[in-house]
């Protein structure tokens, strides 16, 4: 068709300005987590004049960065364990066995989907209180499960429900027990549908501010989001070094975003679609 | 074929399964929701509610002065926040989303780098772009004096301080929506576009004509999305412009609001649940519905077209 070459090219030129104007921020984010004061100040565009590790040093000494960031993997580490592990066996319960009370304890899970847990952050914050879970990464990893299982539930119920009966029932002429069947037969098979739950809950929780803000108050107990801002207001007038810690804390996932990039977009939007 | 083992152990297992995941559920999410709908009726003495008091908290938050005027203030924020994210945001992630479409060479890059403010936490994004939007050092303004343009304090001037937020919201997650739509759109028949295209549709026919209302699913999403992240905002303005929404509650929205008068602002340092809960519960109810109503309209459009 006439004219489809010079329109094709309009829409990479709009796609490479868009491409531009999400990515020339964070490429002055990283470069001038090299710089000093009066680089900064002074020619704010240019290259670092040396990539001397000087701000990331101080980060690493004199603030507790490293331990908000330990914070942040266990968390998130936690919380992604207990989802999944309660997740399948709640989803395996509800997919795999005829019962009575099915249909109700599906409906439970799912109307979790509905909940937006932030607003029930009073009451959370004084049950945490009551069950002495105020100020405790546990506190915070409960929560985090409570918000991430309704999806997980609803994934992997989805998904367990597709496997063939078959499977189960040589298993069981076999003599395998139940407990065999599914961690040996069933739930390896499982295994996309674990991990599309598992992403679509890491990055919410990773980046979660709300919860810790509310929940954590001893410094040592800080997750990265959370430390960030006590760091932020302890350095503010030391832009490079601000620029270091805003460079690091975005480095562990935006790697992993790079490299699984099709598994967290799938995970992200499928969330949102569900 | 062996017997069947007792019934009683077939419950205890399924019993087990379910165990762990309906306890959490129960503890964190089922049991604090129904208290907050009670605790809001309460005057509450440090973290324990103390003594009925019927409607007053309701009545405090939508109509005492003290309260009322925040919260309609508030209230209003929110609300051009979300008309501006629509048409900002969604509307270039709908533009974005087309020019993906056309699978040019280099549209799986052009995806994965439209995505990749998403994955970042409103708490990284919000204090880059505070120093960016910076009058003294930030690059906006150094980069507007490239061109003669003597830059503002954006997020020190009462007029300009909550559109640097949106756009900073915007710049954070137009991929989003961007990738939903795409999705949308990869949906239609090659068939359908390809008749179009046949027909004389050019692209500004096509993307108004022919797509938008074949992707009216996606849409639904992307608006009801939108509502309720709008009407929740809280994590960016609370880092560009702190639990009161500075300067002078230019900024000022529900969710820091509640925040405040839930946990305290660093200058009072009082604590309010009953307050805090009356207002939860007004916007639980207020996205509840609006959600609901806006979801029936939207898919009743969508099967219309």
């Amino acid at each position: 068709m006439k004219g489809e070459p010079i329109k094709n090219g309009l829409i990479q030129a709009l796609l490479a300005l868009n491409a531009f104007v999400m990515l020339y921020p964070l490429f002055v984010m990283v470069m001038s987590a090299f710089k000093s004061n009066a680089e900064i100040f002074d020619s704010p565009f240019s290259l670092p004049a040396s990539f001397a590790l000087t701000n990331a040093a101080r980060m690493w000494s004199d603030t507790s960065f490293m331990l908000y960031l330990l914070n942040s993997v266990i968390v998130t580490a936690a919380s992604l364990a207990l989802i999944v592990a309660f997740g399948t066996m709640a989803a395996y319960a509800i997919a795999r066995y005829p019962f009575r009370l099915s249909a109700l304890v599906s409906m439970f899970f799912l109307a979790g989907l509905m909940v937006p847990l932030k607003l029930a952050i009073i009451p959370l914050f004084i049950q945490l209180n009551a069950l002495g879970l105020i100020d405790t990464r546990a506190g915070l990893v409960l929560v985090y499960t409570a918000m991430g299982l309704p999806s997980a539930v609803f994934i992997l119920t989805g998904f367990l429900r597709t496997l063939p009966a078959e499977l189960e029932e040589s298993a069981r002429i076999e003599g395998a027990t139940e407990l065999r069947t599914m961690l040996q037969i069933m739930l390896p098979l499982a295994r996309p549908a674990m991990i599309i739950a598992a992403i679509q809950n890491a990055v919410p929780i990773w980046n979660d501010f709300f919860f810790p803000l509310v929940f954590i108050s001893s410094d040592r107990l800080k997750t990265l989001p959370q430390g960030l801002t006590v760091f932020m207001g302890e350095y503010n007038t030391d832009w490079g070094v601000l620029f270091a810690g805003l460079t690091l804390a975005a480095l562990p996932i935006s790697l992993l975003y790079i490299a699984l990039s099709r598994q967290f977009i799938a995970g992200l939007t499928q969330g949102a679609i569900k | 074929m062996k017997p069947r083992r007792p019934p009683w152990r077939r419950g205890l297992w399924i019993a087990f399964l379910l165990a762990p995941g309906l306890a959490v559920m129960t503890l964190f999410v089922a049991a604090p929701l129904l208290s907050s709908f009670r605790y809001a009726f309460y005057n509450f003495h440090g973290v324990l509610p103390d003594t009925f008091i019927g409607l007053a908290n309701f009545r405090d938050i939508l109509l005492d002065p003290t309260y009322a005027d925040t919260t309609w203030r508030a209230l209003g924020h929110n609300a051009i926040v979300f008309a501006a994210l629509m048409l900002t945001q969604n509307g270039l992630a709908y533009l974005i989303a087309f020019a993906l479409l056309k699978a040019l060479p280099g549209h799986r890059i052009h995806q994965v780098i439209v995505f990749l403010p998403v994955v970042l936490s409103a708490v990284i994004v919000g204090f880059l772009w505070k120093l960016f939007l910076h009058p003294l050092f930030g690059i906006v303004n150094a980069a507007l004096a490239l061109v003669g343009i003597h830059g503002l304090p954006w997020l020190g001037d009462e007029r300009t301080a909550l559109g640097a937020i949106i756009f900073t919201n915007a710049w954070h997650w137009v991929g989003f929506p961007a990738l939903i739509f795409l999705a949308g759109m990869q949906r239609i028949s090659k068939e359908t576009l390809e008749a179009a295209r046949i027909d004389g549709a050019d692209d500004r026919v096509l993307m108004t004509r022919i797509i938008w209302p074949l992707v009216a699913p996606s849409a639904t999403i992307v608006v009801i999305l939108t509502f309720i992240g709008s009407f929740n905002w809280f994590e960016l303005p609370y880092v560009m412009a702190g639990a009161t929404g500075s300067p002078g509650g230019a900024t000022d929205v529900l969710g820091l609001f509640f925040y405040r008068t839930a946990f305290g602002s660093a200058s009072s340092g009082l604590q309010d649940f009953g307050h805090g809960s009356a207002l939860a519960v007004l916007m639980f109810l207020f996205l509840a519905i609006v959600s609901a109503l806006a979801l029936r309209i939207l898919r009743a459009r969508e099967i219309e077209t």
